[in-house]
C-alpha cells in the first residue's frame, strides 16, 4: 500500500482543529490514572452530555465544538490528576470538581482558584503551565509534546510535524548521510552507557546485509525510573519515527520493541500507534515510495532486569533465557538471530526525529561539549515535586533538586532544603551523590568521575532520616535477585555481599566484615561478565566511601542512627512530648500501643512489629527510635 | 470434559510452532491457565520439538512466570526505590504478618491471597504503592494496608455465607 500523503493529513487536521472552540486535556499517564484520572475523563463526558454541550473525542472534519482527550504523562505526577482547559492548568482534580470546571472554566472562561497549582515557595497560584517553576525551569525537547497531544491519534502527531523527518530520511537522504547527521549531533545513548548513537549506526551500516534489525530497548527495569514509560505513553509515534530513521540508516527491514510487561498502558499505546502507522502506509512496504520496507513487532518482557543488557535482551527475543554473552562480537556485527542489529533505548530513539528537525548543529548547542542535548530524569523519593524532569545536560544537581523539583522534603512532606542527605543516580547500578556533589554538572563524564553514572536517569532523593546502609542493602538485594547466574563473580559474589550486609543491619558484623565487604565488592566489579555484575557493587562502595560513619554505627555501636534497620531499632514514646491524642494507637496495626486519652501512651515492645506507622503519624515527634 | 490441552494447542498454532516465540507462548498460556502447569509445559516442549528442560529453563528464569498456582486475590506491594525510601518495607512486613506468611512463602495456606513484592510499577509519584487485584492504592501506610485486606476478607466471608 502506498504511503498516504502526510502533508495533506497535517493540513486537514489543522483545518479541522481550527473549528473547535475549546480543548480539555486530561492526563492519562500511569501516575494520574492511578490517582483516578479516567473517572475524571468519564465525568467530563457525562457532564457535557447532561448540559448538552457538543464535544468530540477525536478530531475529524465534522468537529466544531469542544475536543476532549486524554494525554500521556505530563511528568508532574505528584500533583495528579492533571487537567488543562485551554491554557488553564488544574491539579489534583477529582470527579466532583468536573461540573464546576465545565460550568465556569469551559463555558465562561473563569478560573477556579482552588484547583490551580499553589507554589509553596512564593505562595502564589499558577494559572498556566508556564507559570509553574517545575515546568518553567525545564527545557522540554523530548517531552515537549508529551501531555499536549493525544497519543492515540497519529494525525495529531503528523500535524505537529511528525514523520516528516522519516520521509526526508527515506526519500531525500542516503543511509550514510543519516548516520553522519547523528554523528555530527553528538547524541549519546540515553540508556546508560552513553555510547555515541551515530557511531553505533555507522558500524552496523557497513556490515553486510540483507537482513538487519533495529531493536528499541524499552525494558526499563531500573526501579524508580519511568522516563521511557512516559515517552511511550505520551508520544509513542516519536519512538516509531526514530526506529524508522535508524532502520533507514543501517538498512534494516524489521524492528522489535522490547517493553517490560509491567507497563501495560505503554504496550497498548505503542501497539495502537503501530496499527495506525500501518493503516497510513507509513510502516509496511515501499515506505514513502522509496522501495524500502519496515515493520515493527512488539515483544513483552517477562520480568528480568538483566534483559536491559543488550545481549541478554537479544537472547530473550530469540526465546531463550535472558543471559548476556561475552562481547565482542557486538550486536552491530552479530545480533538478533545472528544478524547485524542496532539496539537503542526509547529516549535515544525519540530524540532522533527532533535532531533531524532542528539540525545537528543546533542540537549540539544544547548541553555540554561532551554530552550534547537534554536528559530526562525521573526525580523521586523525598522531594516536593516527584516527576519527570527534562534539563540540558550539564545542569547541576542543586538546580534539578531545588529549582525544578521544589527541594528536599522531611518525612511528613514539608519542604526543607537543608534536609538533603544524598541522591542515588542511575538506579541500582549507579552511585550516590552527597552534599559535596550538589554543584556537580549532570553529564556523562562528570558523573563518571564522581563514581556515579547517568544510567537510565533515575534520581532518588533521600533526606537526613534515611539509613544509607539500608539503601545500599536494598540495591544489592535487587541486583542479587536479578543476577542471571551465568558468571560466578556476580552470582556468588553478590550473594555473599548481601549476607555480609544482612549481618551489618542485624547487628552481627565486626570490623572484619566491613573489610571483607569492600574487598569482595572490588572483586565483583572487576571480574563480572556483564554490566549488571560490574556495577552491582557501586551503591555499596559509594556509601562506604561517603557514609562510612553510618556503617561504623551499625557495626561498632550496634545502632541504626536513622532507626530504619528493624533489628537495631526500638520504638519508644517520649512521655514529655506525648499529648495523648491517640493517633498512634489508631495507626498501630497490631494494637501494641496503650494509654488513656490525654495521658502519655506506651508501646509494648513484645507486640510491636516495628512497622513505623506510629512514628510517621505522630505530629509531636514523640515517637522516637532508640538503639 | 473439555480437552485440557486444547487452549495451549491453539496458542501454539497461533504462533506457528515457532520456538523463538517461546516467551510470548508461555505468557499467553499463563494468562489462560493462571500459571504454568508441568504437564502443559511438557506438551509445549513436545510440540515445539525442544527439550522440556529448555521450557522449564525459560519459565523459571523470568519473574513473571509462576509454576505454582497463585491465590485468589493478588496483592502487589511496590518495593521500587521511590517506594522503598518512603517506607514500603514497613508495609510489606505488616502485610506478611497479617497474612501469617512464613519466610519465602507467597501464597496463604487457604489460597486466598498471594503477596508479590514487585520492583517499580512506575507510579513513583504516589509512593508507597500497593495494588490489590489491579486497583492501585497510593500513599499506603501499614494501617491502611491492613484495612484493605480486612475488607476483602470480610467480603469473602459474606460470599461464603
Amino acid at each position: 500500500m502506498p504511503t498516504k500523503n502526510i502533508e495533506k493529513i497535517a493540513k486537514d487536521y489543522k483545518d479541522a482543529y481550527k473549528k473547535i472552540t475549546g480543548r480539555v486535556v486530561i492526563c492519562g499517564g500511569t501516575g494520574c490514572i492511578a490517582g483516578g484520572s479516567l473517572k475524571v475523563y468519564e465525568a467530563f463526558q457525562q457532564e457535557m452530555e447532561k448540559r448538552k454541550i457538543g464535544f468530540c473525542l477525536q478530531i475529524t472534519k465534522d468537529c466544531h465544538e469542544n475536543y476532549l482527550s486524554l494525554s500521556g504523562c505530563r511528568g508532574f505526577c505528584a500533583m495528579g490528576p492533571l487537567v488543562s482547559v485551554g491554557d488553564i492548568f488544574y491539579t489534583k482534580v477529582k470527579p466532583e470538581d468536573v461540573p464546576e470546571i465545565v460550568e465556569k472554566t469551559l463555558m465562561k472562561g473563569e478560573v477556579i482558584d482552588r484547583l490551580l497549582y499553589h507554589n509553596p515557595v512564593n505562595n502564589q497560584k499558577a494559572k498556566t503551565v508556564e507559570e509553574i517553576p517545575f515546568y518553567a525551569k525545564q527545557e522540554r525537547i523530548l517531552l515537549h509534546d508529551c501531555g499536549r497531544i493525544n497519543p492515540e491519534d497519529i494525525n495529531e502527531y503528523i500535524a505537529h510535524g511528525g514523520y516528516a523527518q522519516a520521509k526526508r530520511a527515506y526519500t531525500e537522504m542516503t543511509d550514510e548521510e543519516v548516520c553522519k547527521e547523528m554523528i555530527t549531533s553528538g547524541l549519546r545513548g540515553r540508556g546508560g552507557g552513553g555510547f555515541p548513537t551515530g557511531k553505533k549506526w555507522d558500524l552496523t551500516r557497513v556490515e553486510p546485509g540483507p537482513k538487519k534489525y533495529v531493536i528499541c530497548n524499552a525494558d526499563e527495569g531500573d526501579p524508580g525510573a519511568f522516563m521511557d514509560r512516559s515517552v511511550m505513553e505520551g508520544n509513542p509515534n516519536a519512538v516509531l519515527e526514530g526506529m524508522m530513521i535508524a532502520a533507514r540508516a543501517i538498512g534494516a527491514d524489521e524492528g522489535y520493541i522490547y517493553v517490560r510487561m509491567e507497563y501495560p498502558l505503554a504496550i497498548q499505546r505503542v501497539r495502537t500507534a503501530i496499527k495506525q502507522a500501518e493503516e497510513l502506509g507509513i510502516l509496511g512496504e515501499n515506505i514513502f515510495g522509496s522501495g524500502k520496507n519496515f515493520k515493527i513487532n512488539v515483544m513483552e518482557g517477562a520480568g528480568a532486569f538483566v534483559c536491559g543488557e543488550e545481549t541478554a535482551l537479544i537472547a530473550s527475543v530469540e526465546g531463550k533465557r535472558g543471559m548476556p554473552k561475552i562481547k565482542p562480537p557486538f550486536p552491530s556485527q552479530c545480533g538478533l538471530f545472528g544478524k547485524p542489529t542496532v539496539i537503542n533505548n526509547v529516549e535515544t530513539l525519540a530524540t532522533v526525529a527532533k535532531i533531524m528537525e532542528m539540525g545537528a548543529e543546533e542540537f549540539r548547542k544544547i548541553g555540554t561539549l561532551g554530552s550534547p542535548g537534554t536528559k530526562t530524569f525521573a526525580v523521586t523519593g523525598h522531594i516536593a515535586n516527584t516527576g519527570l524532569v527534562e534539563v540540558p545536560m550539564g545542569t547541576t544537581l542543586r538546580q534539578v533538586i531545588d529549582e525544578v523539583a521544589g527541594g528536599t522534603t522531611n518525612d511528613d512532606g514539608t519542604v526543607n532544603k537543608s534536609a538533603f542527605k544524598a541522591a542515588q543516580i542511575g538506579g541500582p547500578s549507579g552511585g550516590c551523590l552527597t552534599r559535596e556533589h550538589l554543584d556537580l554538572p549532570l553529564d556523562f563524564d562528570s558523573l563518571k568521575s564522581a563514581g556515579a553514572m547517568v544510567g537510565s536517569g533515575g534520581l532518588v532523593v533521600m533526606n537526613n532520616k534515611t539509613c544509607m546502609v539500608n539503601v545500599a542493602r536494598f540495591f544489592l538485594e535487587f541486583t542479587q535477585r536479578e543476577s542471571c547466574g551465568k558468571c560466578v563473580p556476580c552470582r556468588e559474589g553478590t550473594e555473599q555481599m548481601l549476607s555480609m550486609l544482612n549481618d551489618i543491619v542485624e547487628g552481627r558484623a565486626t570490623l572484619k566484615t566491613l573489610e571483607n565487604l569492600e574487598d569482595l565488592a572490588k572483586a565483583v566489579q572487576k571480574a563480572s561478565l556483564c554490566a549488571l555484575g560490574k556495577t552491582a557493587p557501586n551503591p555499596v562502595l559509594s556509601t562506604l566511601k561517603h557514609f562510612r560513619e553510618e556503617y561504623l554505627a551499625h557495626v561498632v555501636d550496634k545502632c541504626c542512627p536513622a532507626g530504619v534497620c528493624k533489628a537495631l531499632a526500638r520504638f519508644e514514646i517520649v512521655p514529655s512530648k506525648c499529648k495523648g491524642c491517640g493517633m498512634c494507637k489508631r495507626a498501630c496495626p497490631v494494637s501494641a500501643i496503650s494509654g488513656e486519652v490525654g495521658k502519655p501512651h506506651q508501646i509494648d515492645p513484645k507486640k510491636c512489629i516495628k512497622c513505623g506507622g506510629c512514628k510517621s503519624t505522630c505530629k509531636f515527634g514523640a515517637v522516637v527510635t532508640g538503639a | 470434559m473439555t480437552d485440557r490441552f486444547a487452549p495451549a494447542a491453539k496458542i501454539l498454532k497461533d504462533h506457528a510452532y515457532d520456538s523463538a516465540k517461546l516467551i510470548p507462548i508461555l505468557q499467553q498460556v499463563q494468562d489462560e491457565y493462571k500459571y504454568l502447569p508441568e504437564d502443559i509445559m511438557r506438551f509445549i516442549a513436545n510440540e515445539l520439538e525442544i527439550s522440556p528442560a529448555k521450557v522449564f529453563g525459560v519459565a523459571t528464569f523470568f519473574a513473571h512466570f509462576a509454576i505454582t498456582p497463585k491465590g485468589k486475590h493478588i496483592i502487589k506491594v511496590c518495593n521500587g526505590t521511590a517506594c522503598h525510601v518512603k517506607g514500603s518495607s514497613f508495609v510489606i512486613n505488616t502485610v506478611k504478618d497479617k497474612l501469617k506468611l512464613k519466610e519465602g512463602q507467597e501464597t496463604t495456606d487457604d489460597g486466598l491471597f498471594t503477596l508479590e513484592c514487585v520492583s517499580c510499577l512506575g507510579a513513583c509519584g504516589l509512593a508507597p504503592v500497593m495494588v490489590m487485584d489491579d486497583v492501585v492504592h497510593g500513599q499506603i501506610t501499614p494501617a491502611k494496608a491492613v484495612e484493605i485486606i480486612d475488607k476483602v476478607i470480610s467480603s469473602e466471608a459474606k460470599n461464603a455465607d
